[in-house]
């Protein structure tokens, strides 16, 4: 009999569970994976390079389109490196609306990530109810920024604006009568913070649904157990964080651990798993949207009760209003001065980390007293995640690929940056 | 009565010419309504899995969307149909008719009414199950001569999946024909007569259950679709191939999907028989209980390509061989001897 060898096959970039343009050279035994080599930079944009080359407050809607499914974050983190840097602390209020927008923002990814992960493991309608959940929070991304992905709401010294009295509504539309008008409206009656606890009210139960579909599911459990398991050691010394590192059963958290802007005044969970598998990573993140719901309503009641600034008063950092502008020599000078040459930060280098919804995400920023950084290094967790695809699909199949790759959650955006 | 017209209008014809014309006409009677069926169960698919997730599904061509299907086969006929440079070109071509041919053809034994079968064969049952184990050889010789490794793995899945479940479905209908005592379907039907509780699915309920279950693996639909495998080997066996070519492969696989469903109503579901003989039920003719019966059976495909997961591709063979099989079997011995061995004889038959 002939001998019999491996054979090579080749995964994207142009596949449909490829998460974007990632490139897989797989030897293969069989269906049997024997030795995977991802290849990436297929979406190089060179953000650092950006900018380094551009004043410090203009390279913030460029973080927006590291990880174009958790946007803020990346933002929250950029911003921070600047504040530390500055040496300024944003006003509380606009500590809590990072807060409840950082959790916004972790719903929307899991929900993106639960969507593309189930499709991919070819549970087609989980996707589509993820997406109606999305839909509401891009909504709320719109009603504060303007934008419903690419917000560039955090600014260094607070954020853009406060959070809007008035959600939009739908205007009428000959496809809807009265009633279902009125329907569609219902939630949208008040502020945004309204429309954000109406969300909160029915969030849980969508969730719910997920799980119904997923989580006793017998082929559901026979796709993830013991898929891609990655024991606690090893998920440390590979560099994991986020919920990877605790789906595999430590408790690390950099909102516990070091907690950053207001979030240790708030109460919450954090879920850990114990065999490391795939089927714990998905038990995790499903929780961390319950809990993200949980840190929500707890910043929608404070948001309420503590009217007050969104933005340091400091104009030589953040611009005056436009008020102030017309009728002010000053004020306008400063506006000037910002929108074209921005301002210098302190010579000195910082690191700024947060508790992005793929894992820690930081920036670690140099200035040499400039108006531009001298270096931006971006952290992105999908690096080091998809930097152990060959650890964790060794020895499982082709399908399990698909999987793995579906349980590291990983977005090419902030991969290639 | 038709018969006769036929052979009036084509009076002027020599003999063996009038029978070929009235052969070819029974095969149009029994195709176009065919045709016609697929190409809505695939409108219905859409809407209805659409609806199943929170979408509209088509809804543009046509008055909400009912030509959507027309538009659908015109488009895949206008495409260029692209043959790979490295593919085996007179396979590559072949290979869709080697698909579609067995899955037509099987419909020539399917009894619609008691009195509506094209050819009343004595052994339609074995017919039948030869046909559609045909069925795989167009998904192999497509994943072979398209010389690609996606279309290879795709094809290699399919064979080892349908031998196993091949079995599967043969041993259920084993127990069937136990019971029935018959291998023409039409007798098997009329076998089951009297209420839905003397139906077949009862005394044969695991039967049922594997019989249906293997359909809808044999027929590669979610959640058994790895030969296919959307997120893993892209579409699998079939794909390089591009507009009529593709077009033919998927007429096939929703020809089969019914005909599936036709089979399981025919052998377990008591096929145009209505549920309870008395009156306001037995005033509906038989063809709408058997298209009836057929669609509710067709239904759960789409909703357990709405639901499920997919399975990965040695779960499926774990599923074959080590569930679906044993269950058969015991319960062709537990029919077996309940049969004649037992003074419950009435309850097997």
């Amino acid at each position: 009999m002939a001998e019999i060898r491996n054979y090579t096959m080749n995964f994207g970039p142009q596949h449909p569970a490829a998460h974007g343009v990632l490139r897989i050279i797989m030897e293969m035994d069989g269906e049997v994976i024997e030795r995977c080599d991802p290849h990436i930079g297929l979406l190089h944009r060179g953000t650092e390079k950006l900018a380094e080359s551009k004043p410090y407050n203009q390279s913030i809607g460029y973080m927006d389109r590291l990880d174009y499914v958790s946007m803020m974050c990346n933002e929250h983190a950029y911003v921070m490196a600047i504040e530390q840097l500055l040496g300024v602390t944003p006003p509380i209020r606009a500590q809590y609306i990072r807060v409840l927008f950082d959790e916004i923002t972790r719903i929307l990814n899991h929900c993106m990530w639960l969507g593309a992960h189930a499709l991919d493991i070819g549970a087609m309608t989980v996707f589509l109810y993820a997406f109606r959940e999305r839909e509401d929070l891009m909504d709320c991304y719109e009603a504060v920024s303007g934008a419903r992905m690419h917000a560039t709401y955090y600014r260094p010294g607070g954020v853009y604006r406060d959070l809007p009295d008035r959600m939009p509504q739908y205007a009428r539309s000959e496809r809807f009568n009265d009633a279902r008008m009125k329907q569609r409206n219902a939630d949208r009656e008040g502020s945004l913070l309204d429309f954000i606890e109406a969300f909160t009210e029915r969030f849980p139960g969508y969730v719910d649904e997920y799980e119904t579909l997923l989580s006793d599911n017998r082929i559901w459990k026979q796709r993830t157990v013991d898929i891609g398991v990655v024991s606690p050691e090893r998920a440390k010394a590979l560099g994991f964080t986020g919920p990877m590192l605790r789906g595999s059963g430590v408790e690390w958290d950099l909102r516990k651990t070091r907690p950053y802007e207001a979030y240790d005044r708030i109460e919450f969970d954090i879920p850990v798993g114990t065999n490391g598998d795939s089927y714990d990573r998905y038990l995790v993140r499903v929780e961390e949207m319950r809990q993200a719901n949980r840190i929500i309503r707890q910043c929608i009641d404070w948001l309420r009760e503590n009217p007050g600034p969104v933005m340091i008063d400091d104009h030589k950092l953040a611009p005056p209003s436009r008020e102030q502008m017309k009728g002010d020599m000053e004020s306008l000078i400063h506006h000037f001065k910002l929108f074209t040459e921005g301002y210098c930060v302190p010579a000195g280098e910082t690191y700024a980390a947060i508790e992005h919804p793929k894992g820690e995400f930081g920036i670690y920023l140099v200035s040499d007293g400039a108006n531009k950084p001298f270096r931006v290094k971006i952290r992105a967790p999908g690096f080091a995640h998809l930097a152990a695809l060959d650890e964790m699909s060794r020895g499982h199949m082709l399908a399990d690929m698909v999987a793995i790759i579906g349980t590291q959650d990983i977005v090419f955006g902030e991969i290639d940056r | 009565m038709i018969r006769d017209l036929v052979f009036y209008l084509t009076g002027w014809l020599p003999e063996p010419l009038q029978i070929f014309v009235w052969v070819m006409f029974k095969i149009v009677a029994i195709l176009v309504p065919l045709m016609l069926c697929v190409a809505y169960f695939t409108f219905a698919e859409r809407k209805l899995i659409g609806y199943m997730q929170l979408r509209v599904g088509p809804n543009r061509v046509g008055p909400r969307g009912w030509l959507q299907p027309v538009a659908d086969a015109f488009k895949l006929l206008m495409k260029e149909i692209i043959v790979p440079s490295r593919a085996n070109r007179h396979l590559f071509l072949f290979a869709p008719a080697l698909s579609l041919g067995p899955a037509l053809a099987a419909w020539a034994v399917m009894p619609f009414t008691d009195h509506l079968v094209l050819a009343d064969i004595d052994a339609s049952l074995l017919y039948v199950l030869a046909l559609t184990s045909m069925g795989v050889y167009g998904v192999i010789v497509a994943g072979w001569a398209s010389n690609s490794k996606y279309a290879f793995l795709g094809a290699m899945r399919s064979a080892a999946q349908i031998v196993a479940y091949e079995i599967a479905m043969g041993f259920a209908l084993v127990g069937v024909l136990m019971v029935a005592g018959s291998l023409n379907l039409r007798e098997i039907v009329l076998g089951q007569e009297g209420s839905f509780l003397s139906w077949y699915w009862l005394p044969l309920f695991p039967l049922f259950i594997v019989y249906f279950i293997s359909g809808v693996a044999e027929t590669n639909r979610a959640p058994f679709d790895v030969a296919e495998g959307e997120s893993e080997i892209v579409a699998g066996f079939h794909v390089e191939y591009s507009g009529m070519t593709f077009a033919v492969f998927f007429l096939a696989e929703y020809a089969n999907m019914i005909l599936i469903a036709a089979l399981t109503v025919v052998m377990f579901l008591g096929g145009w028989l209505p549920p309870v003989d008395v009156a306001p039920f037995n005033w509906v003719p038989g063809l709408m209980w058997f298209g009836l019966k057929t669609s509710l059976v067709a239904f759960l495909f789409l909703w357990f390509r709405a639901t499920f997961p997919r399975y990965r591709y040695d779960q499926i063979m774990r599923l074959g061989w080590k569930v679906l099989i044993p269950v058969t079997l015991v319960w062709i011995f537990v029919v077996g001897i309940g049969k004649f061995y037992t003074p419950f004889a009435g309850f097997f038959s």
